[in-house]
Formats: C-alpha cells, sequence, structure tokens
C-alpha cells in the first residue's frame, strides 16, 4: 500500500479500477455500436465489409460526390480558420503581452466570450451579417471561417496563453532587441519558434472544433462534414457511421498528438 | 471577468503623454483583432439579442418577448432546464469519480493522455457523430435493443420510441457531460496538496476526517463551479438534438431551428430573437456563477 493510499488521498488499486472499468465500459458500447453498425449487412442480419470498400468504389463515386465535396469544404475551412487564429489572433495576443500588459485582462474577456454567447445563439445575428459578407465577398464556403474563427477563440486563447505565460516573451524580446534585431526578426527568430508547441496546439484544436461543427453551417445552409454526415445518415446511415468513426479517430489522434506537444515541453522544463 | 470593469481597464490604457506619439503605431496592430471581433462576435451578439425587441417592418415591440412566456415556449425552457440540469448532475458525479480513480497516475502516463485526448472528442466535437453512435447503440435496430430483446425479451421501446425524443437526450448528453467534467475538474482534484493529508495524519484524522473536513470543502466551490459549466454545455448544446430529435422543438436550441428556418410564419426571425435573447440570459448568469466560483478555486490553488 502506497504512502498516499494508507492517507487516503488516492484510490486504491481495487477501487481505481472498477471505477475506470465501468465508466469505460458505458463509453465503449456506443462506439463498438457504431462499428459493428458499419459493418452490418441491411437490416435482414448478417455482416458485409461492402460498406466500407464501397467507399472507394469508383462506381459509387457519382453517389458519394456531394459528402466527398463537403468533406472538402470542411477542411478548407479549418484550413483558413487556423489562418485566422495564426494571422489575427497570435499576433495580437503577443502584441498585447509585450505592450499592453494592462490589456490582458480584456483580451481574456473577448476570448472567452464564446462560451457564454453559444453558436446557436450567435447564428441569429449571423445571419443578417452574412447576408452582408455573401454580397461583398461572394457566397463561396471560406467565408463561413470567419464565423468559425470566433468559436475557436476560447480554445485557441488557452492553447497560445498558456505557452505565453510559460516563456520570458518580454525578456526574450527586449534581449533581441537590445541586439540590434528588428521587430520582424524578433517575431520570426525568437518569439515563434518559443511558442511553437502553444501555437500547433491552437492550430490543432482549431482543425478539430472546425471538422465537427454542425450549428452554424446548418443554420447558415452551408454544407459542411457534419451536415453532410446528417443528410447521408437518412438515405445510406452505413456510410455515415464509418464517417463518424473516421472524423472521430482523426480528432481523437490530433489531441493526443496535441497532448504529446504539452508532455514534451514539460519534460523539457525539468531537465 | 465581469462585463462591468472591462471599460474601466480600456480607459486604464491610456499612457502617460509623451509615450504616446510611439503608442500610436502599436495600436494600430490592435486593429484588425478589434474589427474582427466587432464584426464577427460584438455584431452578431448584439444582434441576436436585440432583434427580439423589434418586428419584422423594423418598429420596436414587446410582443416578440411576451411570446416566450407563450405557455408553449415556457414549456420548452423547463425541458431545456431539466435536461441540462438532471445531465449535469450525473455527469459531475460520474466525472469527479473518474478524475478521483485517475488520482495517483502519473500525469505524463499513457492512461492519463489517452483519457484526455478522448474526454476532449467527446466533449467538444462529438456533436452529430455521438448522435449516431447512439442510434447505433439504443436506436430501434441498435446492437443493445437488438440484445436486449433477442436474450431477455426486453422492448425497451414498448412505451414508444423515446430516444427520438426529449428522454433520448438524456444518455447522450451523459456521453459528453462526463468527459467534460473529467477536463474541468482534474486540475482541481490535482491541486490537493499532500502536505494537507499529511497534516490530517498527524494530528490524528483518519481518511474520513480527510475527506469530509479538507477535501470536500477545499473542492466544493470548484465541483460546483463545474456543474454550473456543464449545465450551460448542456443548455446551449444544438447539434446533438437536431440530429435526434428531427419532428418538433420540445427544446430552447431547436425552437430556434424552427424559428429560424420557418418558411410558412413570417416575422419569425425575431422570434428567435427573443429566444436567443431568453438563452442568453440563462448563460450570462450561470457562467457569473462559474466564473466566481472559478475564482474561490484558484486560491487553493496557488
Amino acid at each position: 500500500m502506497s504512502n498516499a493510499t494508507r492517507l487516503g488521498t488516492e484510490p486504491g488499486k481495487v477501487t481505481r479500477w472498477v471505477i475506470l472499468g465501468v465508466v469505460g465500459a458505458f463509453f465503449l458500447v456506443p462506439i463498438i455500436a457504431l462499428i459493428e453498425f458499419s459493418f452490418r449487412d441491411g437490416l435482414g442480419g448478417g455482416y458485409t465489409t461492402g460498406h466500407w470498400t464501397g467507399l472507394f468504389d469508383p462506381a459509387n463515386a457519382r453517389v458519394y460526390r456531394d459528402l466527398f465535396q463537403s468533406i472538402g469544404n470542411s477542411f478548407i475551412l479549418a484550413a483558413v480558420t487556423v489562418a485566422i487564429v495564426l494571422l489575427v489572433l497570435l499576433p495580437t495576443m503577443i502584441l498585447v503581452h509585450i505592450q499592453f500588459p494592462r490589456l490582458k485582462r480584456v483580451l481574456e474577456f473577448i476570448c472567452i466570450v464564446p462560451i457564454t454567447v453559444p453558436a446557436i445563439v450567435l447564428v441569429v445575428g449571423l445571419a443578417p451579417v452574412y447576408a452582408v459578407v455573401v454580397r461583398v465577398l461572394g457566397g463561396s464556403i471560406w467565408t463561413l471561417a470567419f464565423a468559425y474563427g470566433i468559436t475557436v477563440l476560447p480554445y485557441a486563447y488557452r492553447a497560445i496563453q498558456s505557452n505565453l505565460d510559460a516563456v520570458a516573451v518580454v525578456t526574450l524580446s527586449e534581449a533581441g532587441r537590445s541586439l540590434g534585431a528588428g521587430w520582424m526578426t524578433v517575431l520570426w527568430r525568437i518569439l515563434l519558434p518559443n511558442l511553437r508547441r502553444g501555437v500547433l496546439a491552437a492550430a490543432f484544436i482549431s482543425v478539430a472544433v472546425v471538422l465537427g461543427e454542425f450549428t452554424i453551417a446548418s443554420l447558415l445552409n452551408r454544407r459542411n462534414l457534419q451536415t453532410a454526415l446528417l443528410q447521408v445518415g437518412q438515405s445510406d446511415p452505413w456510410v455515415a457511421a464509418i464517417f463518424s468513426l473516421l472524423a472521430l479517430a482523426f480528432a481523437f489522434c490530433l489531441l493526443l498528438l496535441i497532448g504529446r506537444l504539452g508532455r514534451d515541453r514539460r519534460n523539457r522544463s525539468s531537465l | 471577468m465581469t462585463v462591468a470593469n472591462a471599460p474601466v481597464l480600456l480607459s486604464d490604457a491610456g499612457t502617460p503623454s509623451r509615450r504616446r506619439s510611439v503608442g500610436l503605431a502599436k495600436y494600430l496592430g490592435l486593429t484588425p483583432f478589434a474589427v474582427y471581433v466587432l464584426i464577427f462576435l460584438a455584431i452578431p451578439t448584439i444582434l441576436a439579442v436585440s432583434t427580439g425587441f423589434f418586428t419584422e417592418d423594423g418598429s420596436f415591440t414587446f410582443d416578440n418577448i411576451v411570446g416566450t412566456f407563450d405557455p408553449t415556449v415556457l414549456a420548452t425552457f423547463v425541458s431545456s432546464f431539466w435536461v441540462s440540469a438532471v445531465t449535469a448532475i450525473i455527469g459531475a458525479v460520474v466525472g469527479a469519480l473518474v478524475c478521483y480513480a485517475m488520482l495517483g497516475t502519473r500525469a505524463e502516463g499513457t492512461l492519463r493522455s489517452v483519457v484526455d485526448s478522448a474526454a476532449s472528442v467527446l466533449a467538444q466535437f462529438g456533436g452529430v457523430m455521438l448522435a449516431f453512435a447512439f442510434i447505433a447503440t439504443i436506436g430501434t435496430q441498435g446492437l443493445i435493443t437488438v440484445w436486449l430483446k433477442s436474450s431477455f425479451g426486453i422492448d425497451i421501446f414498448a412505451g414508444g420510441p423515446w430516444i427520438y425524443q426529449v428522454p433520448g437526450l438524456l444518455p447522450v448528453y451523459v456521453y459528453f457531460q462526463v468527459p467534460l467534467m473529467i477536463i474541468t475538474f482534474m486540475p482541481a482534484l490535482e491541486g490537493l496538496k499532500s502536505q494537507w493529508a499529511e497534516a490530517n495524519a498527524t494530528l490524528g484524522g483518519t481518511r474520513f476526517t480527510y475527506w469530509t473536513r479538507i477535501a470536500i470543502p477545499v473542492l466544493a466551490p470548484s465541483f460546483i463551479g463545474s456543474l454550473l459549466l456543464l449545465f450551460a454545455n448542456a443548455f446551449s448544446s444544438y447539434a446533438t438534438a437536431a440530429a435526434l430529435i428531427s419532428q418538433g422543438s420540445q427544446i430552447v436550441p431547436l425552437q430556434i431551428r424552427s424559428a429560424l428556418v420557418s418558411e410558412t410564419v413570417l416575422g419569425r426571425e425575431n422570434m428567435a430573437g427573443a429566444l436567443a435573447l431568453g438563452m442568453i440570459v440563462v448563460m450570462v448568469v450561470v457562467m457569473w456563477a462559474y466564473s466566481v466560483l472559478q475564482s474561490r478555486t484558484s486560491r487553493w490553488q496557488k
């Protein structure tokens, strides 16, 4: 019995694995059911790999064209959203951190507002805004990324801010400046390499959020992965199940990667 | 994070006059973000909560606001409340248990990193996909449904296909509430210091006194704060409900959907505004309480 267990602060081995086992089972069952469903041969019973192999059959290319196009849309949206995070949010956060420490609280407040103003509320006001956006920029799918940039603010902010707080940004940039570096050099060669982990984490989590987004796309009548899934689900639920599994697995891998990034940082700082 | 102190901080930022000329260029650097947030966050939010006060042709009215007190609309608020409350309580208790079970495992270990990543995915990005998973599990042809019927002769839909109605939201919502609890509550539980347990033991305390006199009082604000966050999360979630319930609008987000997409009744967009206002009032109150509790928690984490 370890010291912590004896003091009562930590659970014993049996307690731990009973809790994790029971809750884990509850969480695994729906995923297993989804996998099982994707192999079902119609409603009559029996199994087939046809739904998986059929996806890559050129004969079905037309059937799934809409779905694949929507997946393409989601990736375009993810890329533009990441660009917004990197080009608009990141420079602002660095600037505020170095030059306007008093505005830090304001920036933090702005970045967590989207938690209080959920997508379903925001979309009510986004509808008239997008009426104007479409008139100015046209109706292509990428404009939706402006809304997604707001949706990802809390996540991206948290990822970058934790990195900013862990690095002596002010000292580093002053050191660079006093050695004669210009602001661009400081940003590119000193700050960004030091903030790489936070920036990468912010980018990955933004991609995960955008790939899972349904509310805004659906109510503004745009097509992305999630709205296409719902539509496909009505005619071909097996394909919807397959793509749900793939999307969940993809997001899981992205988040594992983010965790790995954070862990590297901890290991390095402890050396 | 209160709305009231934001403008104060802004006006504080005025620097002494000799620095002002140098500073002007720096302020320009803030404009892209400021403009972006203004157009895509501030204006939509203001529009969302204000359209409820206008009619279709732009004149001021209280009709839409009064309309939200209509018994049928009020009933959807009640449904939203109880779905959120029930799933928040179940999610918070189960999530806290999982956090407790993970105490003492290595923070860098495989178990924790897998649980963390899975929890983030399920808590934040599931939406439509979780609805599918539950249809595959306890839908009319679902794995568990079929198994229960063939092995035990139990028909879980004897009383009607409840999975496509409000009760069907409960298991799916719990499925993303528990992971959110794990993410938000774990840091608080890890903040418990081993010295407190040692002090308790030295002074002759037992495990029981450690939890009842030290750990639970310290964790209480954080637990209740997380509970509120879970409530807000369920209250504002739309994707899962939209994927599961295609007919009718039994909870507030679905009511907003029908107001927004309705083509038969004109002027419903303004009704959507009134509903959005109602939701935001609830969200602001809940999130304000959350932040108050959160700042109480951080006192112990220093």
